[in-house]
């Protein structure tokens, strides 16, 4: 029999095989494999970087698991760095191991997230309704000026705009969307817009 | 134990008495074998899975035109497979020209695994010079009449 141990509420897609899942709250990140994460490279041991994706064991990360890595040709990792990539091992047995590159050995978006921006941490159920197909904060916030995300679904987003100044309001508004209703949302938004 | 130029036949006796220790050794349940049930239940630890969660990287007004195209490629994967599948790529080569092409083509291949007489035959059909004659005068008749036998004239 099934037995449940989080608390949250219970989600039904009846597409495919049918899934049911509870949709919880939480803030604490557990890896999981294919998860796309921003990590922050901690140490280089050899050939290996550390990484630090929010969970209870650092992730090791192979430096020839990025496109275009050879023995010779390595990446540029330093350490303080953010990486973007996702899970190949993540069990509660084994240190979690992740790559940057997908199955068929493009990076497809993932490797080293470039200078500047801010990183800063969310709850994971404000990542799933960012990340959700037609997310409405997002669409609302494209229209404001142009800037880059990258979210994690270890909680973690980095956001660059053009000045500090627009990259901090688009912090605050993702920080806040949490415990705002849309209508809220909205006029804040058009403040912003206004100004 | 492993004893050289053991007959095949004490072999086996010696691996009989092996299997009979080891099974009277092996405890084994007395209750029935109860049907392994198939359990309809996958159990999956990702969010991914469930809710159809957008790529985690975007770019908007132009920030980022790699990222930006990264974008619709990763989102159309997930929207527009089936699309993908029934449209066909624009040929090359149009399929009236594929067709006659392949007309010739099946009759020129054809060619290559005839037989030596065939192709003899084949031949002099297409041309009206003479091969050279290796059996004698016997072969023109049969040229003709490609597969008919003809005895041969005293």
């Amino acid at each position: 029999g099934l037995l449940v141990t989080a608390c949250g509420l219970l989600r039904h897609r009846p597409g495919g095989g049918g899934a049911f899942w509870v949709d919880s709250q939480q803030k604490r990140y557990v890896p999981v494999k294919g998860d796309h994460v921003i990590g922050i490279v901690t140490a280089k041991a050899g050939d290996v970087f550390r990484l630090d994706v929010g969970g209870s064991e650092p992730a090791s990360l192979s430096y020839l698991a990025f496109e275009g890595a050879t023995k010779r040709n390595r990446p540029n990792v330093q350490v303080g760095d953010l990486i973007y990539g996702q899970f190949v091992v993540a069990n509660k047995d084994m240190e979690p191991e992740m790559v940057c590159i997908d199955s068929s050995g493009k990076s497809s978006g993932m490797g080293i997230i470039g200078q500047d921006g801010f990183l800063f941490k969310v709850s994971l159920g404000l990542i799933r309704k960012l990340l959700a197909p037609k997310c409405e904060i997002i669409q609302e916030l494209s229209q404001l000026y142009p800037f880059e995300l990258v979210i994690g679904m270890n909680g973690r987003i980095w956001v660059k705009a053009k000045t500090i100044q627009q990259t901090l309001i688009i912090v605050n508004i993702l920080e806040a969307c949490e415990y705002m209703t849309a209508e809220q949302r909205k006029q804040a938004l058009a403040k912003l817009s206004g100004n | 134990f492993m004893q050289r130029g053991l007959d095949s036949q004490t072999k086996k006796q010696l691996e009989e008495e092996e299997k009979k220790i080891i099974s009277e050794e092996h405890w084994y349940l007395d209750v029935p074998d109860l049907k392994e049930k198939e359990s309809c239940i996958i159990e999956e630890r990702s969010f991914l899975r469930c809710e159809d969660l957008v790529y985690g990287r975007m770019s908007f007004k132009g920030f980022n035109p790699e990222i930006e195209k990264l974008m619709i490629q990763m989102n159309s994967k997930y929207k527009e497979e089936e699309i993908e599948e029934d449209d066909k790529m624009e040929a090359d080569v149009s399929d009236e020209e594929m067709a006659r092409r392949y007309e010739t083509l099946v009759g020129t291949i054809g060619k290559k695994f005839l037989r030596k007489r065939d192709q003899r035959v084949l031949k002099d059909d297409d041309e009206d010079k003479e091969d050279e004659v290796e059996e004698g005068n016997n072969t023109r008749p049969s040229k003709r009449a490609k597969k008919m036998f003809l005895k041969p004239q005293d």
